[in-house]
């Protein structure tokens, strides 16, 4: 494992090899590094040493191999949306761009795979299918800016995931470059691949185990009709408790959705999407398929709304109209981002039947914290991006957002579910790692991160924490089985 | 329904005292796919390590001891509208559903609906250092900690003793139909290209001159799916012929049995073809003249001698390349530093 302060570098001699490498696509220009002192985390800050933006393959496993030579730490960064930390610089280490890798390489719609660079944005991928009538299914909000590299580093998702999975489930095949700077690929354009699912493996990796170079992804059908069924609750748990009546009822949405009144006011000021301002909570269900089978689901659902007595009921069929109802759950962050100086993301996930009781617990913390927040859910997939509302000008007010924020993350946990559904642990919940896994499980972890970079020069500090870091933050998972642990849960 | 766990780890601990190897085995239904054990492994018996630890349905999510036969399973979903999406073989009844994840092997919904390891969810395992470690997890998204539990999926055993599962689940179709076509292969790929147009495709397959296409959905996409695609050489067929398939009930006493998997679109293995599946992705090859790999030198796919009796030269599993294969014998002693888990099942030097 890598040890801090070891660096016994020679910084002029290194500049000056990466120099040949790169030539002017170094960046070492103070003024110029602080374009990329975070990602989407904003409130951890820190410069690069250096920045490169290479444009070639090769250069990058020269770059790659240069920094495994003298111990340099690489991070690489898409377009630094993540929300955890992934992408936060090293001070001591070169942040690798990807970002000029944005060519589409291939597109093969007899096999419906298209292969593109890492640095292609999720969205130019739909974009460049679209007109044959498919599209990539994971669609994180972010997805005009995002990455494919990114979304394979956090194994991203997106609303339409609850039916059409997340990143893993749509990507067939990586290239990548080894610490060492050797290039290899895992996975393959048929429907599966030898030995162990070192692909599956890779996805939600964090720029940890190798740098994603290439990316071969499914491409899906756009579907014959699609429709946005929106609902109205006074009482946020008759939301919740509709989102497992929808499943329960054999239903399979293409995206399930929910917001809290502080969201849907947030959204309504900012978009205009035409949300009832009276509703508690709000649900956006869009199903796809054949026309008269939606119909038929349409009818199914209204009635289970109207049986949790929803105030308002809208369907949408048409384009324009879908996209007016999606634009205040797709804007929601920027939205609530404009309710306060600062706000903090965070993405827990739970069992879908235990919404109603967090959102209680949420709101009880929310007050004893004196922090405001908005809820904003993939409601159909249990995963819960509460908003914490803070002023980082105020006193105390960041530390008061984080402790929330660990507060909420432990109770996810306590009710069988985890830290995080899709942003990654980055450094954001690095602590929390120690309350989910028990130290033979981080143990393993570092084994496997080990095998794929044996000196620790990606990204390091991120994803899982040292044992000695876990004991420091005193909170070390002691495990109880589950069956123990949930002793309320229903038994075979 | 039995709790097995910490008399299973108490077995693995004094085999790895001993260095003694041991085979993992779950219902005893694959004896047949990958190199048999070692002559001095001992059996690890995981089939009475059994039962349903949580299901709940409105969370698409079970969580089942390895033992756990797929036909209980299967049964249990079923009294829920549910399913398991990724329709794994069940060899009459015997195979459970920690055989079914270590084999990572997927029926003929595969391409539609999606393999074994794109349902599970979470696992817990005990490792080579005897420990009891869990992964994963319950819920349907999770990004916390290195993705383990996809990792031993489909590795055989070789990295661990899968002792419980969660797995998401789907609702079952209302309605499953499916068309038969008298028709050759060129024509078959034509049908398939079509069929896949309609989102209830959720079987495409061939074997002696016979196409047959299967739609699962509510009643009316179902129906519309099948009207659109009859035509004068189809006939609306109910038997169980994807059962069959399924569980290799065809393969007959072959000598060599090959599984091919390549792009749908590959014009390879056409010739002396015994079963086209997946919507032409999984192509079953009986006693070749040659080895198949030959013909895969630099194209996408990999071939898996899935029966061979008599011994062989050839490897059964698909040789990888060398930088996939290092970080292979590197993971396996990770997971497993005395090498005592299934023993050269899968790779013969893991
Ligand atoms: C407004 C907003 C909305 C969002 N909505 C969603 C959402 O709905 N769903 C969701 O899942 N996420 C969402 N995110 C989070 C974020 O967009 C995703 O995590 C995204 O995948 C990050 O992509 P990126 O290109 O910005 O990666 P970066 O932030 O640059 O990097 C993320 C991680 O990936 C690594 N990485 C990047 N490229 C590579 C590569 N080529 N090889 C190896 N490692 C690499 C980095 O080291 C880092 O650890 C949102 C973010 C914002 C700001």
């Amino acid at each position: 494992m890598r040890m801090e302060g070891q660096l016994n570098l020679d910084k002029h001699k290194f500049l000056e090899a990466l120099g040949k490498i790169s030539g002017e696509n170094v960046i070492s220009d103070r003024s110029l590094l602080t374009v990329y002192e975070a990602d989407g985390l904003t409130a951890k800050k820190q410069l690069p040493w250096l920045v490169v933006l290479p444009r070639e393959v090769q250069e990058v496993q020269e770059i790659v191999r240069l920094c495994h030579q003298h111990d340099v730490p690489v991070v690489a960064r898409g377009a630094g949306t993540g929300l955890s930390g992934g992408a936060t610089p090293h001070a001591e280490g070169v942040l690798l761009s990807l970002a000029r890798f944005n060519r589409i390489v291939s597109v093969d719609f007899e096999n419906e795979l298209a292969t593109v660079e890492p640095g292609v944005t999720n969205l130019a991928i739909s974009d460049a299918v679209r007109e044959q009538g498919f599209f990539y299914a994971p669609d994180p909000s972010s997805q005009i800016a995002c990455t494919i590299g990114g979304n394979v580093a956090e194994n991203s998702g997106g609303v339409h995931c609850l039916k059409y999975g997340l990143t893993v489930h749509n990507v067939v095949k990586l290239k990548l470059i080894s610490p060492e700077g050797e290039l290899y690929e895992l996975g393959s354009e048929a429907f599966d691949s030898p030995g162990y699912d070192l692909l599956a493996l890779l996805h939600g990796s964090e720029g940890m185990l190798g740098i994603v170079i290439e990316v071969t992804v499914k491409l899906t059908r756009i579907p014959d009709a699609i429709c946005v069924v929106m609902a109205g609750f006074t009482e946020t748990a008759d939301a919740a408790n509709s989102v497992s009546d929808i499943i329960a009822r054999g239903i399979l949405p293409a995206g399930l959705e929910m917001m809290d009144q502080p969201a849907i006011h947030a959204a309504e000021a900012f978009v205009s999407a035409g949300y009832p301002l009276s509703a508690g909570a709000l649900l956006l269900c869009e199903l796809d398929g054949h026309r008269s089978e939606l119909e038929q689901q349409i009818t199914d659902i209204k009635a289970i709304f109207e049986n949790r007595s929803a105030t308002s009921v809208e369907v949408a069929f048409d384009g324009d109209q879908r996209d007016r109802l999606w634009l205040g759950r797709k804007a929601a962050f920027p939205a609530v981002g404009r309710l306060a100086p600062d706000y903090y993301c965070m993405d827990g996930t739970i069992p879908r039947r235990q919404l109603a009781t967090v959102l209680a617990k949420i709101s009880e913390l929310s007050t004893e914290f004196e922090l405001k927040v908005a809820n904003v859910f993939h409601a159909g997939d249990g995963n819960l991006h509460p908003l914490i509302l803070y002023d980082a000008n105020n006193e105390g007010e960041l530390q008061r957002a984080e402790a929330f924020g660990a507060r909420i993350l432990t109770l996810c946990i306590d009710l069988g579910g985890t830290i995080t559904g899709e942003h990654g642990v980055g450094i954001e919940k690095i602590d929390q790692m120690c309350v989910q896994f028990s130290s033979d499980e981080l143990s393993l972890f570092h084994g496997i991160k080990a095998v794929f970079d044996s000196t620790g020069i990606l990204n390091p500090g991120k994803a899982v924490p040292t044992l000695s870091r876990c004991a420091e933050f005193g909170a070390m998972h002691v495990h109880a089985s589950a069956e123990e642990k949930f002793p309320g849960l229903e038994r075979f | 329904m039995a709790d097995q766990a910490d008399d299973l780890r108490k077995q693995v601990s004094d085999a790895v005292s001993r260095q003694q190897s041991l085979n993992i085995a779950g219902g005893g239904s694959k004896p047949f796919y990958g190199y048999a054990p070692r002559p001095d492994s001992l059996r690890l018996d995981l089939g009475t390590h059994d039962g349903v630890i949580d299901y709940a349905p409105e969370e698409l999510m079970i969580r089942v001891r390895a033992g756990t036969r797929l036909e209980v399973i299967n049964q249990l979903l079923a009294e829920n509208d549910q399913m398991l999406g990724f329709e794994p073989p069940d060899f009459d009844g015997q195979a459970t559903i920690g055989g079914a994840v270590a084999t990572g092997i997927s029926g003929p919904r595969r391409p539609f609906a999606g393999a074994v390891r794109d349902f599970v969810l979470g696992v817990t395992l005990i490792t080579g250092e005897a420990k009891q470690l869990s992964f994963g997890g319950q819920v349907m998204k999770n990004v916390a900690g290195y993705d383990v539990s996809r990792l031993v999926t489909g590795a055989l055993g070789t990295l661990g003793v899968i002792l419980d599962v969660s797995l998401k689940v789907l609702p079952a179709p209302r309605k499953e139909s499916t068309l038969a076509f008298h028709t050759d292969l060129s024509e078959t790929f034509e049908l398939f290209d079509r069929a896949r147009g309609y989102a209830t495709l959720s079987g495409a397959a061939w074997q002696d001159g016979v196409a047959r296409l299967r739609f699962s959905g509510t009643e009316v996409a179902v129906d519309v799916a099948a009207e659109a695609m009859r035509n004068g050489a189809s006939t609306p067929v109910e038997d169980d012929f994807w059962i069959q398939l399924n569980n290799l009930k065809w393969a007959d006493a072959p000598r060599q049995l090959w599984r091919i998997s390549v792009p749908r679109s590959s014009p390879l293995f056409l010739e002396k073809l015994s079963v086209l599946d997946w919507g032409g992705g999984l192509r079953w090859v009986k006693d070749p003249d040659g080895n198949p790999r030959d013909a895969l030198d630099g194209n996408q796919g990999h071939a898996t001698l899935v029966v061979s009796r008599q011994v062989t030269e050839v490897e059964l599993f698909h040789p990888l390349t060398k930088p996939v294969r290092d970080m292979h014998r590197k993971l396996k002693s990770v997971f497993d530093p005395q090498g005592v888990f299934n023993p050269g099942r899968m790779y013969g030097d893991m």
